[in-house]
């Protein structure tokens, strides 16, 4: 593998989500969202923690179902319609090569955005008792998260050259992993444990409590493994 | 030999695209692809630039096989598909340094080679707008500069004069004139002054197989071996015998009626290629009594042979 071919994609990838509104709605939005919901739970419940914000029903849905999709809809959608997956293509780099720089970018794009989290945690440091790897690991498993459902975004806009549906489609798919978790309280007890670790809710709650287990990496990284290799496939279904 | 194509043949799915064709193409030659829309020109390019493999037989440029060697196929290639690949939201400048990033360039070496396909093709009035802002015929150099910035020794063109007003059609026909001297060019048309006035061999392809291949004056002196010769005649004569008398005429294959205008009749004589029939034919309607208003001689031309074939 080429670094050099990343790299390059990656660039590309990265200015021209930053030449489009794109990036800028989605960090102001973040933003202002993370913003207020940071300012209520911490002046309202009074206590030095960032267990509420990053444990947040509606920053997640937004961030994880909403502002992925949004970002990796054109990923490899737009390059399919305007005929430039055909240039990339017979250039000399390997499939592998174009899938990573995107993936990379669009995840790069997703940190830049989680960044005003620290922030945040700065802010409450100064005022009062708050532990740093808790902060740590809360934002390590919303990168994992992001990673993996970026994966999705970006294999689901390899299938289709119309943008908004792989935003819609993506969106859905995301939406399922998202909510499956949530909605395991009406299955019984003997069932859940094992559907439990397919859920992307059961690794996030349990990482966001500082507990960084084999079983969480090994689950994020096999999902972000498999979509990717989804993307590689589906990029090959050319030659079929 | 540069290109090398044997037995190729593509199916998309049921449908037969390319039927078992096999061609070579050398350095310094440009071959012209001449074929009417969906007979296999475009699909042709797609399995030489790597971009589909072939269902069975073989390509290889340079030596490597586009299948197994396909990295090494596309650090020789140049290619402009058929459907300019443009980012409407970079400006030249930044496309062409992407793209020769992409073509493994040397970083030290691009803005040279940036500068070099900015001053052959006719950008720099361009060079800081944005693609999707840029007149069709721009955008079409921009696509050429874009296929020839790692100076490939083999350059597909898929259509490359489509969208150009007649000044630039003709300004980019002498740059691949000039290039094809030194590297192997092919591209395909439907436009058939296009392959006289700028390829050296020519090939038709139909339905998926090639029905051609030679130079233009090839395919023009093969074209059914005929000439065709008008005639108008003054209406004072018996049609029939002076007909009958045509066909005596050694080298005359067939004399074919036309029409009665009236006061005229027109006839189509058909001759063995490269015989001048006017002098002989002019003696015999004199001996008939009959009076010559006029006699034009045609060649068959490239249209008349690329009709013949692809009917």
């Amino acid at each position: 593998m080429n670094t050099q071919n990343i790299k390059t994609i990656f660039t590309k990838e990265l200015k021209s989500y930053f030449n489009s509104p794109i990036a800028y709605i989605v960090m102001i939005v973040f933003m202002a969202i993370s913003g207020f919901l940071f300012t209520m739970s911490f002046f309202q419940i009074n206590i030095a923690s960032m267990r509420e914000f990053f444990g947040s029903f509606f920053i997640q849905l937004v961030l994880f179902v909403v502002f992925i999709p949004a970002i990796t809809m054109r990923s490899f959608s737009e390059e399919k319609k305007q005929g430039t997956l055909e240039l990339l293509l017979t250039k000399p780099i390997t499939d592998i090569e174009l899938i990573l720089g995107k993936y990379l970018s669009a995840l790069t794009l997703i940190v830049i955005t989680l960044s005003p989290t620290i922030l945040y945690f700065i802010i409450i440091k100064m005022i009062g008792p708050i532990s740093f790897w808790p902060f740590l690991t809360s934002l390590l498993g919303y990168i994992l998260m992001s990673a993996f459902f970026i994966g999705i975004g970006v294999f689901v806009s390899s299938l289709t050259e119309n943008q908004i549906i792989a935003f819609i489609v993506s969106v859905l798919i995301c939406l399922f992993f998202f909510l499956f978790g949530k909605l395991l309280i009406v299955f019984p007890t003997s069932v859940v444990s094992f559907f439990e670790y397919l859920t992307t809710d059961y690794h996030l709650s349990n990482i966001s409590r500082g507990v960084i287990d084999s079983r969480v990496l090994i689950y994020y990284f096999s999902m972000i493994f498999f979509t990717i290799f989804l993307t590689k496939v589906s990029l090959e279904s050319r030659k079929w | 030999m540069s290109i090398k194509v044997s037995n190729l043949t593509k199916y998309y799915g049921d449908y037969l695209a390319v039927d078992n064709i096999s061609f070579e193409a050398k350095k310094g030659e440009i071959l012209g692809f001449l074929g009417p829309n969906g007979a296999g020109k475009s699909t042709t390019m797609k399995i030489i630039t790597t971009y589909l493999p072939p269902t069975s037989g073989s390509i290889e440029v340079d030596g490597f096989d586009v299948e197994d060697k396909s990295l090494e196929v596309r650090k020789k290639l140049g290619y402009l598909p058929e459907l300019n690949p443009l980012y409407y939201d970079m400006n030249p400048v930044d496309y062409l340094d992407f793209v020769a990033k992409l073509d493994g360039i040397p970083a030290g070496e691009i803005k040279k080679r940036r500068e070099e396909m900015i001053r052959v093709c006719g950008l720099d009035s361009v060079r800081k707008k944005d693609i999707g802002t840029l007149s069709k015929g721009f955008k079409q150099r921009v696509g050429l500069a874009q296929a020839m910035i790692n100076n490939p020794d083999v350059l597909i063109l898929d259509e490359p004069t489509s969208g150009l007003d007649p000044n630039q059609i003709i300004e980019i026909r002498n740059l691949i004139k000039k290039l094809g001297k030194e590297k192997t060019v092919v591209l395909s048309t439907h436009i058939l002054s296009e392959v006289t006035a700028t390829c050296n061999r020519v090939i038709i392809i139909n339905k998926g197989k090639i029905v051609a291949n030679g130079t233009p004056e090839e395919l023009q002196a093969k074209s059914k071996g005929q000439s065709l010769v008008t005639l108008e005649v003054k209406n004072n004569c018996d049609k029939n015998a002076l007909s009958g008398a045509l066909k005596e005429i050694r080298s005359v294959n067939k004399v074919e009626f036309v029409k009665d205008n009236g006061d005229s009749f027109l006839f189509n004589i058909y001759g063995e290629h490269g015989t001048d029939l006017r002098e002989v034919i002019s003696n015999k309607v004199m001996q008939q009594k009959a009076m010559v208003l006029s006699m034009q001689a045609k060649h068959s031309s490239l249209e008349d042979i690329f009709r013949e074939l692809t009917k």
